[in-house]
């Protein structure tokens, strides 16, 4: 992996410097309300986010509705903008003097959307949908379509039987490999994948998966995989990153999290994962009542009002991102929590297969 | 008395034929359930596995075809008048849908909802009905269930709104809850409590579930047998043990290879080629036939075979029923 790396033209820091460097991602929307349309609320959508990641690697992101994991997504993409934070790709700060512009960040960084009948235009053909971005970043009609056409074929749809096609005449899954097809014209280094496979059934995502495996290799891509499928970001990811009401409650290698998790929310997230087992059915209720509102957060640490730990020191301050108080820390993939307690890092109630 | 069928379907095929089209949605699907059983229909999407559920409810619209019969505490109910019919739903069979907004009246309370639907069908007052309300949203575990009670749908959160129409479902004690994907939209945390609470319900109630889901980590927490479809047929069924452990048709196997889990890193899925087939133009044979991996001729002859085994497991297969193939 590291050979192919040094060998990328388009690596500037080398395979140690990471890929994507974001710091104190801040995003609050205003509710306006009133006769004066004056803010009443805020929504927390993501608060002070700050995460690496590294050349080559799948980092997962998980979490429940409202954890902020989609917002993250556009705001990397700057598809709205953050109210503070940096973002910097590959050493350049984007948006920055210094750095990169926006543009150019693009240029390296793609995104697959969820649904993908709405992320593709009704009126173009597939070849076209494709195209449309080498042609908006300068290059000429014939190579694009061709680029187009080369490209269908590596996301497995025959480019004599989809190219003319438009976004109706083909099946959910057909659909998603066009996204993943578009996200590649411009040859990215980065793709983020939100919930890409979510909307598709169980076999086609199978399919999907593997493609999106094959294209990392071949295309020697990074990728930034969002889901709240536990079971599939354990599958595709290195890294995993876990989110709740808007920040980042616990990070680390795929197999530490997934194995030794610290956070009680963690714990309770994976309790709630079904069994595939029907002798060993779940038959406690890891978690009750459902996530709290993002417009009124718990002062503190967010997960207090739901935990079974919680104690005062939970809600007079917002804990860090910190190694385990076992001292369990590795330098290259460090494994963080953000939890107060020693006894809540511990506890380890919770079993799964 | 208790071991005869609350709900027995025998050949119920669904058709739905308009000028141009003519889609043979469900065909000779046949099953019963007991008391206290959940049966889940395991499925993808256009499989006609909520199609199947929407028959026994009489909710298709009028130019679906429904041929079969229907068997629910013994009296036959395909073909009831609309009056008829509208007795028994919400009555001895009531179903919960996967969006709960929009089964849910939003210019009423909850309270009044259930409390409504008890007048409706028990012709008790209006009080009586209100507290009835309060004692289901109680059992379905809905905190401070009094205040609740007086709440409109939009005023909950989703997975309080599951919780609300499983009580109005419920208000009548129904013999059969059909349930549509009821977990689907909810967040993991959300999804098992809503799973433990129909397993704890149905303790308390004692209906007999048919719950539909594409998710087999969904099917295992909750099923007592399964019935796998495609392509709007039956193809396998059996206890879910023999169905999550053994499964024997290939689509079964294949749909369980492709369900992902931690364990699998590294390796490739092992997927299903191809996608499900355009029930408008299905294939002569075994429908599963142009994407399987062992298809042989006998499998593009109209008559597939059935393979019942002694413990009642089913499949619908040429090679299952020759094992010199296996």
């Amino acid at each position: 992996m590291s050979e192919t790396l040094e060998l990328d033209p388009r690596d500037r820091g080398g395979p140690a410097q990471p890929m994507l460097r974001v710091e104190g991602l801040k995003k609050y929307f205003p509710i306006r309300g009133g006769l004066l349309n004056r803010t009443v609320a805020t929504v927390q959508a993501v608060d002070d986010v700050s995460f690496l990641v590294h050349k080559g690697e799948t980092l997962g992101i998980v979490g429940e509705s409202g954890c902020g994991k989609s917002t993250t997504a556009r705001l990397l993409m700057r598809l709205m903008e953050p109210d503070s934070g940096s973002v910097v790709f590959d050493g350049d700060a984007v948006g920055d003097l210094r750095g990169i512009t926006v543009n150019e960040m693009r240029r390296q960084m793609q995104m697959v959307f969820q649904d993908s009948y709405s992320s593709l235009n009704p009126r173009m053909t597939m070849a076209e949908s494709i195209a449309y971005a080498p042609r908006m970043h300068g290059l000429g009609r014939k190579e694009a379509y061709d680029r187009a056409e080369s490209l269908l074929a590596q996301v497995g749809l025959n480019p004599r039987q989809y190219a003319r096609r438009y976004p109706h005449e083909l099946s959910g899954g057909q659909r998603q490999r066009v996204n993943i097809a578009r996200a590649l014209a411009l040859e990215p280094r980065l793709v983020i994948l939100d919930e890409a496979v979510a909307a598709l059934d169980k076999s086609v995502e199978a399919q999907v998966l593997n493609l999106l495996g094959d294209l990392k290799e071949k295309f020697n891509l990074t990728y930034l995989f969002i889901s709240h499928d536990l079971n599939v970001v354990e599958y595709m990811s290195d890294r995993v990153m876990v989110m709740y009401l808007g920040r980042v409650v616990e990070t680390g290698p795929v197999a530490e999290i997934y194995r030794h998790p610290r956070h009680p929310y963690t714990r309770a997230l994976f309790a709630s994962k079904p069994t595939l087992d029907p002798d060993r059915r779940t038959t406690e209720m890891p978690l009750t009542g459902d996530p709290p509102n993002p417009i009124n957060p718990p002062s503190g640490c967010r997960f207090r009002t739901r935990c079974a730990f919680a104690e005062a020191v939970c809600a007079e301050k917002a804990p860090a991102l910190a190694a385990p108080l076992d001292g369990d820390y590795d330098e290259m993939s460090p494994h963080l929590v953000a939890c107060h307690l020693p006894a809540a890092q511990r506890a380890m109630g919770v079993h799964h297969v | 008395m208790s071991d005869d069928p609350v709900l027995r379907v025998e050949d119920l095929n669904v058709r739905f034929r308009r000028r141009n089209v003519d889609v043979p949605a469900v065909n000779d699907a046949s099953f019963s359930l007991r008391r206290g059983e959940t049966l889940t229909i395991l499925g993808e999407s256009g499989s006609g596995k909520s199609v199947s559920l929407k028959a026994l409810m009489g909710l298709l619209p009028s130019y679906a075809e429904i041929t079969g019969k229907i068997w629910l505490n013994g009296t036959e109910i395909l073909g009831l008048p609309a009056a008829d019919l509208a007795k028994l739903r919400g009555g001895s069979v009531s179903m919960i849908f996967q969006e709960p907004m929009a089964a849910l009246d939003p210019v009423y309370t909850i309270g009044e909802q259930i409390a409504e639907t008890i007048v409706q069908h028990e012709g008790v007052d209006r009080r009586t009905a209100m507290k009835r309300a309060l004692d289901l949203l109680e059992q379905v575990k809905i905190p401070s269930a009094a205040r609740r009670l007086k709440n409109y749908p939009h005023e909950m959160s989703g997975g309080m709104r599951q919780r609300a129409m499983i009580a109005l479902a419920l208000a009548c004690s129904p013999s059969v809850l059909l349930a549509d994907e009821p977990t689907t939209a909810l967040d993991v945390t959300v999804q098992i409590q809503i799973l433990l609470l129909l397993r704890q319900l149905q303790e308390e109630f004692g209906m007999a579930i048919v719950f539909v889901t594409h998710d087999v980590g969904a099917a295992a927490e909750i099923s007592d047998r399964i019935a796998v479809m495609y392509a709007g047929r039956f193809v396998e069924s059996g206890t879910s043990r023999e169905i999550i452990r053994s499964p024997q048709h290939p689509y079964t196997q294949g749909l369980l290879s492709s369900t992902v889990h931690g364990g699998m890193r590294g390796t490739k899925l092992v997927t299903i080629p191809g996608t499900p087939p355009n029930l408008a133009e299905l294939p002569p044979g075994c429908a599963f036939a142009p994407r399987c991996r062992y298809t042989t001729e006998a499998c593009r002859r109209p008559d597939i075979p059935v393979t019942v085994t002694e413990t009642g497991a089913m499949a619908r297969c040429v090679r299952v029923a020759e094992p010199v193939f296996a």
